[in-house]
């Protein structure tokens, strides 16, 4: 049986709201939904900031004197679960997933169109109800893992609203999940052969199948850790027989995986930036896709390289270090693809490339951090002190959300038309940059040195340190000014972008900008080579 | 420019957009089985974990009566036998026959949850009593929810193949064939889960 998916009878147009209005429409045109997903991440992502640089005032001073000592565990639980579930994991993929995919496979739509607007019509809900859940009696205060025994014995109300929006919220990464897998599986135009896809298609194809194999496992801890809390049953309760590294193996099984649902699609998303500013193919495409399956199925099987100070027996610590340390060569691979492609380029030194270089660079401190961490002995050592948050935050703030504005500076012409402001957008690296680097950096040090994470209270020898670190979060907080300003004066009045401002070959750019409902008029074009530019080049001379 | 090839694969009319492709719907359902499979998968771990690692003290050790849930097996599995029954009927556009074979499986289905809530109510040991308990409710709680949701959806095709034979024929046997999908993994989940739960 053959099914009709035409966009503009699914959708009904005349019954949609134009303009900007239908963007707060329930709409079934995956363009729509992507901004939807990009414009509701990032709301939560002034909320999350918001409390990061309340987290930094309480730390610029070593005594717990800006909040209360629970109110900092609040805080700082609300902050890592909306920067997580909220921000990074849609917007790297609902967002350009959605609006990228139907463009690099050549159709119109998604595989379930339907499926898709349920999926993002999940987030906003359950986004406010946990936000909501920080007014009730006993907000969540056990970090964004939950750890037990902490989130059964602290007040609970709030830990079961937490649980409840987190189950949500995964129920709407595994709806996309499915959707993308279908889209780029099945739904392919005729013609276009699976080793001819831009590169962010196998990045979403690796970030799905970890989301549909790995999703799905947390979810049924949360419901164990809920009948702990409402109906008084044992699981991860020590007192009561249960046992609490059970918890720790289900929760980082789906979390260590979540780290790669994280950062595989910033990786695509890279691939796809890199060759369109240094005017070069992108370096061992085949190496590349192989990379990401690599990492795929090593990052299934190293969950319990964040265990090593809970007792693991040594073989299992021996075990997991070595498959930990294994993760480094394919993504080492995938780094020496993106340096050769810069390699002898034709740069163009703009926002969209600024940001994507800065990622290369802290990606790779963060990627180094990393490797030493899978070593036992370093890690025992460090476990829970700033050096793991300097980490993580090195991949996820330094990596993908360094992506996230660098993908934004890239297509913002084809959603809109229109340019941004390319002296702003500089402007907002810089800040970002410097900013990011000051706030974390030093944390390296604090934590080799033994200041404890999740603490609002510490030893005075770390104070100067501590104030560094907070004056770049103030300086991150500050770089969002001119981004914002930046959307909003482009979106008003900006330079008409043109259809293909860039000059790029993968097929969202060979529609109109911004695209029609259908994304093309007649057919989709079948593109064999997204990165032929060196041809293009030689065609031009 | 050399990347582009608008003409060659597809012959179709250009100025339609309306586009047809094929039914992946089932495709996105095994997807989905997949994905439920691994809620199951976690708790069997941490239920294996749980047995190896965590023992239960002397006297809290129960032997699991066999009979209840033997005959359960044998119900889901002859349940599947008979949905197969009613696809093949549905497929030589027997309708009625189809129907029939269909309220015979939900039926066999609610027999399943009776019995288990029977068992239930006759066990020696309540949800909290201890984690070997708290395991088998979750377990078998878990899997009972999917059989509840199952049986419903037998309901509900069969109902509507009554009452306007149209919704269910040999060109649509999508609803049907999916609710079947389900149907056997939810049946290889049982089988699995007995084994680990009763016979281990
Ligand atoms: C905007 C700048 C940011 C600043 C200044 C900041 C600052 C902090 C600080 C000070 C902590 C507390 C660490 C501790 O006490 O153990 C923290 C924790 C955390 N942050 Fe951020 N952060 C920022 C952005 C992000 C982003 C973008 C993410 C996205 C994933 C993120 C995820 C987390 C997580 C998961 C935790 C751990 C929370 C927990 O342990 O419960 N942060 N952050
Ligand atoms: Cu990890």
């Amino acid at each position: 049986m053959t099914i009709s998916i035409d966009p503009q009878k699914t959708n009904n147009e005349s019954l949609q709201p134009k303009g900007w209005l239908r963007y707060f429409s329930f709409s079934l045109d995956h363009k729509v939904i992507g901004i939807q997903y990009l414009v509701c991440g990032f709301l939560f992502y002034l909320i999350g900031g918001t409390l990061a640089s309340a987290i930094r005032i309480e730390l610029a001073s070593p005594m717990s004197d800006f909040m209360p000592r629970d109110v900092y565990n609040q805080v700082l639980t609300l902050h890592g679960t909306i920067m997580i579930f909220l921000w990074i994991v849609p917007v790297v993929n609902g967002a350009f997933g959605n609006y990228l995919i139907p463009f690099y496979v050549g159709a119109r739509d998604m595989a379930f169109p339907r499926l898709n607007a349920v999926a993002f019509w999940l987030i906003p809900p359950s986004g406010l109800m946990l936000v909501a859940s920080y007014f009730v009696e006993g907000a969540a205060q056990a970090g964004w893992t939950a750890y037990p025994p902490l989130s059964i014995t602290t007040p609970q109300s709030g830990q079961i609203i937490w649980i409840l929006s987190v189950l949500l919220l995964g129920g709407s990464s595994i709806f996309g999940g499915i959707n993308f897998i279908a889209t780029i599986i099945k739904l392919r135009r005729p013609g276009l052969k699976l080793m001819q896809l831009p590169m962010y298609c196998w990045a979403m194809l690796g970030t799905s199948l970890l989301v549909v194999l790995s999703t799905p496992v947390l979810a049924g801890t949360l419901i164990l850790l809920s009948f702990d809390i409402i109906a008084n049953t044992g699981f991860f309760n020590p007192v009561l027989g249960g046992n609490v590294v059970v918890y720790q193996h289900l929760f980082w099984f789906y979390s260590h995986p979540a780290v790669y649902i994280m950062v595989l699609p910033a990786f695509g998303l890279v691939s796809e930036i890199l060759p369109v500013h240094a005017r070069k193919p992108l370096f061992g495409y085949t190496t590349m896709v192989f990379s990401i399956m690599g990492i795929v199925v090593l990052g299934l099987v190293v969950w319990a390289h964040h265990m090593f100070t809970s007792g693991t027996p040594p073989w299992m610590r021996l075990f997991f270090t070595i498959a930990t340390a294994f993760i480094a060569v394919p993504t080492g691979i995938k780094f020496f693809n993106w340096v050769a492609t810069l390699w002898g380029g034709k740069i163009s030194i703009n926002s969209a490339m600024l940001f994507s270089c800065g990622f290369i660079v802290n990606f790779v401190f963060g990627g180094i951090t990393g490797v030493a961490l899978a070593q036992v002995p370093f890690d025992i050592h460090v476990h829970d002190t700033y050096f793991v948050v300097a980490h993580f935050h090195y991949i996820v703030y330094g990596g993908t959300v360094f992506i996230i504005f660098s993908s934004i500076y890239h297509w913002f012409p084809k959603v809109t038309g229109k340019m941004l402001n390319e002296k702003l957008g500089i402007l907002h690296f810089i800040i970002t940059f410097i900013g990011f680097n000051l706030c974390f950096a030093p944390q390296h040090w604090l934590g080799l040195n033994g200041m404890p994470r999740r603490v609002a209270e510490y030893d005075p020898q770390f104070q100067f340190v501590n104030q560094i670190s907070s004056l770049g979060a103030l300086l991150m907080a500050i770089s969002t000014i001119p981004f914002l300003i930046n959307v909003f004066l482009s979106v008003k009045n900006g330079k008409n972008a043109g259809d293909n401002p860039w000059n790029a070959l993968t097929p969202e750019w060979l529609t109109s900008s911004p695209p029609p409902v259908e994304n093309w008029e007649g057919e989709a074009p079948l593109v064999e080579e997204p990165y032929g530019y060196g041809k293009e080049i030689s065609e031009q001379k | 420019m050399t990347t582009l090839d608008s003409s060659k694969e597809i012959q179709k009319n250009n100025s339609e957009v309306n586009e047809t492709h094929e039914d992946f719907r089932m495709f996105g359902l095994i997807t989905f089985l997949i994905a439920d499979g691994m809620t199951f998968a976690g708790f069997f771990a941490a239920y294996l974990t749980y047995k190896a690692v965590n023992p239960l003290p002397d006297g809290a050790i129960y032997e699991l009566e066999l009979p209840i849930p033997t005959l359960n097996t044998i119900l889901l599995l002859v349940s599947s036998a008979t949905f197969h029954k009613a696809g093949k009927a549905l497929l030589k556009d027997k309708n009625s026959d189809s129907q029939k074979w269909l309220f015979f499986t939900a039926f066999l289905g609610i027999i399943f949850l009776i019995c288990q809530l029977f068992e239930y109510f006759h066990l020696p040991f309540g949800l909290t009593d201890n984690l070997f308990a708290s395991t088998f409710y979750a377990l078998t709680g878990f899997h009972g929810l999917h059989v509840t949701l199952g049986t419903l959806m037998i309901l509900i095709i069969g109902w509507q193949s009554r009452i306007n034979g149209g919704r269910l024929t040999s060109q649509n046997m999508f609803p049907l064939e999916a609710v079947e999908l389900y149907w056997h993994f939810v049946d290889g989940i049982w089988v699995v889960l007995f084994i680990i739960l009763y016979l281990l």
